[in-house]
This record gives C-alpha cells, sequence and structure tokens, in this order.
C-alpha cells in the first residue's frame, strides 16, 4: 500500500478488474448501487471532481482527523519543548527579572509548531492513506481512463474480489449501459 | 477569445435558475460550461505549443526588475547595509517596510484559498489558486529583507535553535525569533496547501499533455492521481482541514508581525491596535494585490467566463470593509496619542501629521481612507478600469501606511539629540524594485507552467443537478 512497497501482496492474477465508463456521476452512482445489489464488494470510482455520494456510496470514511489531531499535539509538545530545554536546561538567562519558564512568551513559536506539524500530518497523511506516490496504475493502460481527469466518470470492478468472475462481470457491467467497458490487465 | 463563440446561445435566465435568491448578480461562472469545457480552456494556456509574444515581453521586463535585484544584493553583501539610508534612530527602514509590505499582500491568497473556503464562498474557486501562488511568491519576496537586514545572511541559520559550539540558543521571549518561526511556517504551509490543491489539477495536464517530456514531468508531479473515490475522500477531509489550519495560521502570522512594533515601547507601536489594525490592513491591501493581478489576467487569457464581475464586485466589497477597518485603525492611533496624555506619544502624533513625513501620512490618508469610499458605488464596482485604478492606489497607501509606522516612530522618539531624519537611498528603492521585478517574474512562470485556475474545483461548480449538491456550497 504505502508507495506500493508495503501491504498486502496482491493475488497473482493477469486481470486487474473491469472497467466501465459513465457519461455522469448519477449514472455511476447508479452502476455503484446496481453492483453493489449483485454483491460485489472490492470496487473503486473514478471521478473528475469530488462527489460525497459516491464514497458515501461506496461506504468510504478515513481516520484522517484523528492523524491530523495527533500530528498537531506532537507539534505542541515539540515547539514547547524545545523552548522549555533551550531556555530552563541548556541555557538558562536571566532576562529582565523573567522566570526561566515564561510560558506565555513561548506561546507564538508553539502555536506555530502545532499548525506547521498539523499541516505536515494532514498531506503526508493524505498520501500514504492514498498508496501515493504511484506513478504507474493499471487503470492508466486504458486509453479512454484518460478522461477520468476531464469530463468522465468510471467504475472498477476489482478481481481481487473473491466472487469475482470476469466474464460475469463483464456482462454485468454492460448490463448497466457505459459508454465502455475495458478488461484492464494486471502488469 | 470570445467566449461567445465558445458557448453560443446561453439565455441570461439560464444561470439565474442555478442560482437562487441570487437573481441579478452576475454569475460565478459563465452559463453553458461543462466539465469537458472548463477543463480545455484553463489547461490550454499551460498546454499550448506557442506563447503569446505578450508573455515573453512581460516576463522579460520583469527579469530586468531580477537582474536588478540581483546587483542590489550584490553591492549590498559587497558594501554592507551602510548602503541602505538607515541611521541610528531609524535602524528599520525599506527592509521592514517592504517585508510588511510583502507579508500583508501574501495574506490575501490564504483568506482567499481558506477562509473563504470554510465559508463555502464559492465565488473564491476561480481566484484561489493564483491567489495562492501570489501569497507564495510574495513571502518569498517579504523574506529576504529580514534576511538581508542582518548584515551578515549567510549568518542566517543563528536564528534556527540549533546545538552549537557556541553554545547560544535564540531569545525565545522576542518577537523577532517569534517571526521567524511564524513566517518560515506560513510559508512552509502555504507551499503544502498550494501543491497540494495542484495535484488533480496536474494529474489533467498529465492525461492532456501532447507531447512525452511534459506527459512525465506533469506525472511525476501528480503523483499518480487518478481521481479514484476513496482518494477524494481523503483529499477533500485534507484539503478542508489545511484550510482549517491556514485560516488561524494567517492571523497569527501578521499578528506576530505587528508584535515586531507592539511588543516594543517605541511612541506610535506600543499599542493594543497594533495586531487586529495590522490583519485587517494584511488583508485589505492583499485583496487589492489580487485585483491588481486578475483585472488583466483575465482581459489577457480570456477568462472573463471564470473569474466574473462578480469577482470583482466581491473583492471589492471585502476592500472597502477592510478598507474601513483600517481607517478605524488610524483613528484609534490618533485617539491613543491623545488620550495617553504621554507628551512623546503626542509629539510622535504631532509630527507624523504636521512633519517633516506629513506628505506621506496625508498622501496614504488619501489612497486608504479616502479613495475606496467609491467602492460605495455600485457603478464604480461596475467599472473595471476603476477597479484596477483603486487597486494600485490601495496598494500605494498600505506601502506608504507601513512607512509611516516605521519611520515616523523611530525617527523621533524620547531622546531628541539622537532625533534624526530619513529617507530611501537609490539602492532601497532598487531592491525593493527588484522584489516588484521577482514577484512578477515568478507569476509569469506561474501562468505559462501550471494551471492558474483550479480545474477541478472549477468543475464543481457546473450545475448539472446530481453532480453538484446544493450543500456542499
Amino acid at each position: 500500500m504505502l508507495f506500493g512497497l508495503i501491504g498486502k501482496p496482491q493475488v497473482e492474477t493477469t486481470c486487474f478488474g473491469v472497467l466501465a465508463e459513465f457519461e455522469n456521476g448519477a449514472e455511476l452512482l447508479e452502476a455503484i448501487r446496481a453492483s453493489r445489489a449483485k454483491g460485489y464488494s472490492k470496487m473503486e470510482a473514478y471521478t473528475p471532481l469530488p462527489m460525497h455520494e459516491v464514497w458515501e456510496a461506496l461506504g468510504h470514511t478515513s481516520p484522517l482527523p484523528s492523524i491530523v489531531l495527533v500530528g498537531g499535539l506532537v507539534g505542541a509538545a515539540v515547539g514547547y519543548g524545545l523552548q522549555y530545554w533551550s531556555s530552563v536546561i541548556y541555557y538558562p538567562m536571566n532576562v529582565g527579572g523573567r522566570p526561566l519558564n515564561s510560558w506565555p512568551s513561548f506561546i507564538p513559536v508553539t502555536f506555530e509548531t502545532t499548525i506547521l506539524f498539523a499541516a505536515f500530518s494532514a498531506f503526508l497523511g493524505m498520501l500514504a492513506l492514498n498508496g501515493l506516490p504511484r506513478p504507474h496504475h493499471p487503470c492508466f493502460e486504458i486509453p479512454q481512463f484518460e478522461n477520468a481527469t476531464r469530463d468522465r466518470y468510471f467504475l472498477l470492478l476489482m478481481a481481487h474480489d473473491p466472487d469475482f468472475e470476469l466474464e460475469r462481470a463483464r456482462a454485468d457491467l454492460a448490463g448497466l449501459e457505459p459508454l465502455s467497458v475495458a478488461e484492464v490487465p494486471n502488469p | 477569445m470570445k467566449r461567445d463563440e465558445e458557448n453560443p446561445a446561453h439565455p441570461p435566465e439560464k444561470w439565474r435558475k442555478h442560482k437562487r435568491g441570487q437573481a441579478g448578480r452576475p454569475p460565478v461562472i459563465a452559463p453553458g460550461h461543462t466539465n469537458a469545457t472548463v477543463t480545455e480552456q484553463i489547461a490550454k494556456i499551460v498546454l499550448r505549443r506557442d506563447t503569446a509574444r505578450g508573455w515573453y515581453v512581460g516576463l522579460a521586463i520583469s527579469f530586468l526588475g531580477v537582474m536588478l535585484l540581483f546587483a542590489s544584493i550584490g553591492w549590498l553583501l559587497l558594501r554592507g547595509i551602510g548602503v541602505w539610508g538607515l541611521n541610528v534612530p531609524v535602524a528599520w527602514g525599506f527592509a521592514i517596510i517592504n517585508f510588511v509590505w510583502w507579508v500583508g499582500i501574501g495574506h490575501a491568497g490564504t483568506l482567499i484559498s481558506a477562509i473563504l473556503l470554510l465559508f463555502r464562498q464559492e465565488w473564491r474557486t476561480s481566484i484561489n489558486r493564483f491567489a495562492e501562488a501570489m501569497t507564495l511568491f510574495a513571502v518569498a519576496c517579504a523574506g529576504l529583507f529580514p534576511l538581508l537586514h542582518l548584515g551578515r545572511p549567510w549568518l542566517a541559520y543563528w536564528l534556527l535553535p540549533y546545538p552549537n559550539t557556541m553554545a547560544l540558543m535564540p531569545q525565545f521571549r522576542s518577537p523577532l525569533v517569534w517571526d521567524v518561526f511564524a513566517v518560515t511556517t506560513y510559508a512552509t504551509v502555504s507551499a503544502l496547501f498550494w501543491y497540494m490543491g495542484l495535484i488533480p489539477d496536474l494529474a489533467t495536464l498529465r492525461d492532456r499533455a501532447k507531447s512525452k517530456p511534459w506527459k512525465v514531468a506533469y506525472g511525476l508531479l501528480a503523483m499518480g492521481w487518478r481521481g479514484a473515490a476513496r482518494h477524494w475522500e481523503r483529499y477533500e477531509r485534507a484539503y478542508l482541514l489545511m484550510a482549517g489550519l491556514a485560516t488561524p495560521l494567517v492571523i497569527s502570522v501578521h499578528t506576530v508581525v505587528s508584535f515586531d512594533f507592539a511588543v516594543s515601547i517605541v511612541p506610535g507601536w506600543h499599542a493594543t491596535i497594533f495586531p487586529p489594525y495590522f490583519v485587517a490592513g494584511a488583508i485589505y491591501s492583499g485583496f487589492a494585490m489580487v485585483m491588481t493581478l486578475a483585472i488583466p489576467l483575465r482581459r489577457f487569457y480570456g477568462l472573463e467566463d471564470f473569474i466574473t464581475m462578480r469577482h470583482l464586485q466581491n473583492m471589492a466589497k471585502v476592500i472597502l470593509a477592510t478598507g474601513m477597518i483600517v481607517v478605524y485603525g488610524y483613528a484609534m492611533e490618533l485617539f491613543f496619542a491623545w488620550y495617553s496624555a504621554n507628551p512623546y506619544e503626542q509629539g510622535m502624533m504631532q509630527g507624523r501629521l504636521f512633519g517633516p513625513y506629513r506628505e506621506a501620512y496625508w498622501t496614504l490618508i488619501a489612497c486608504n481612507a479616502l479613495a475606496p469610499q467609491l467602492l460605495w458605488f455600485r457603478r464604480v464596482r461596475n467599472s473595471v478600469l476603476t477597479l484596477f485604478v483603486l487597486s494600485l492606489i490601495v496598494n500605494v497607501g498600505m506601502w506608504l501606511e507601513r512607512f509611516v509606522i516605521v519611520v515616523t516612530s523611530l525617527s523621533a522618539d524620547y531622546l531628541p539629540s539622537s532625533w534624526d531624519t530619513y529617507t530611501g537611498t537609490k539602492w532601497d528603492w532598487s531592491l525593493y524594485l527588484g522584489t516588484i521585478g521577482l514577484f512578477l517574474a515568478l507569476l509569469f512562470l506561474f501562468i505559462r507552467f501550471l494551471p492558474m485556475i483550479s480545474i477541478f474545483e472549477m468543475r464543481t461548480l457546473i450545475p448539472t443537478g446530481a453532480e453538484t449538491p446544493e450543500d456542499e456550497h
């Protein structure tokens, strides 16, 4: 999963899945619901814009907020700890009679490091959970898939679904009247 | 390019239906667009092979500015900061004025991309990308000034806390050290936010680019983005969280910048109004700069469909509102000086109004307090040319504001025997002009190689029922 290096090895098959292309988001949503009803559990949708309904239909939520919270807390601890350590332990210096641990003066830097760490957690957490960077993906072999970042909506039924059968998946997707259906080879 | 040729026949009542309760206002995106047309129209600015001659001319002129910047920095490093007009009471001159001016300009980018996102202001979508780019480039210009002001910029790493053979640590009770953390965090988070926003569009460019080298370049930057629904879900969460983090960050940054002044005891600086007054001023000047850039961009690249009059009008309203807050700040400065009953505060204020820098003060009042009042009139908000001129006036006014704050307070404080006047030298001006050149050169490169409008977010504005849920906006 992470950078394609860590995670469960995929079962050796020659087929990655079957990809159907749709004209708009409503048709895609309908296709997702129909495929779920037919018992497919491993599927992915590709859309040119973020669509709540699609990931809700796929039943997906991520733990990203907790990652960012932890990142922010670590940032706060690091920021305050750095100032405490350097002002109280490493280089204690009397500045105008203020206490060594002058906590109100330490808040701005603590705040900045909190934001910094939380922002990095959000960005890197998003990439890691998404398994990016992954410059190549089997779907990129399908010529019409380049429109996934333009104006087309795709549904992929994945071959590692235990109930997956190539011909049945092909027929089921074709029955939804997509613009095209293609088998995605597993490289 | 004429938009009527591209999208014929779109009756004006069509968009009124989509924008409920907002009939009579211009739309945030011209009617008749689809996912495909939005993608093509924005992507082709980047992907076209031939480059407009105007772009070369613009880049060449701004590159002259970059050369001027290099020359100014070179001379400065050779001779030291004595080439600037600094003297003993006025040890902060152009360097700090320009630093605050540039950082302030940068803030509008974050405001548009983060705060307006959280407030679900969908009109932000077509201006957020280049406003964020503007933030990055403005912060890069800003960062140069304190760095060069150090005198020995090659020792700038002494500002960072690291175990060293001198056994010294930064003084964490000093706002100047807070500023180091605030500005570097701001620059880093702005860059992350900007890059993250670019990822889906880089994937679009990867899929649309015709030539192999560009496909590879955009492909590497897009990191394999393919618009998977699960990816989008995490992406949207991360983006929203980043916006939520950037919002307090941007306010903290200019607050800390104002602490550089307010935590000292210099007359005119030691005032509680400074943080909100600075933040409002930053937003005010930043929106003016967004307007200064947006008006020529939409004209030359034919983007009137995406950056509509609605955007310009809304920005005009933000400028008017934040301008009024800034004026309140000016009024409070006068009030504090009088109410303090402190002869130094009062003397400083008298000097500011009627002393050697009175022209700067009254020009600033004309630019920042009087000129924007024209924006109360709908006809002014509808005139692109007037808005452009006003935005330039505001930029000048906000520069003068920082000049007045820095110079009038420092030149005459508690010890009359050390009073002195201050003027910038030609090297002060050349460095300032040089950073403007750098800023513009970076912008020219940006609009040529990256999509200046967020393509995927524009797709979300297209009214096609199922794919644009009303609750999202």
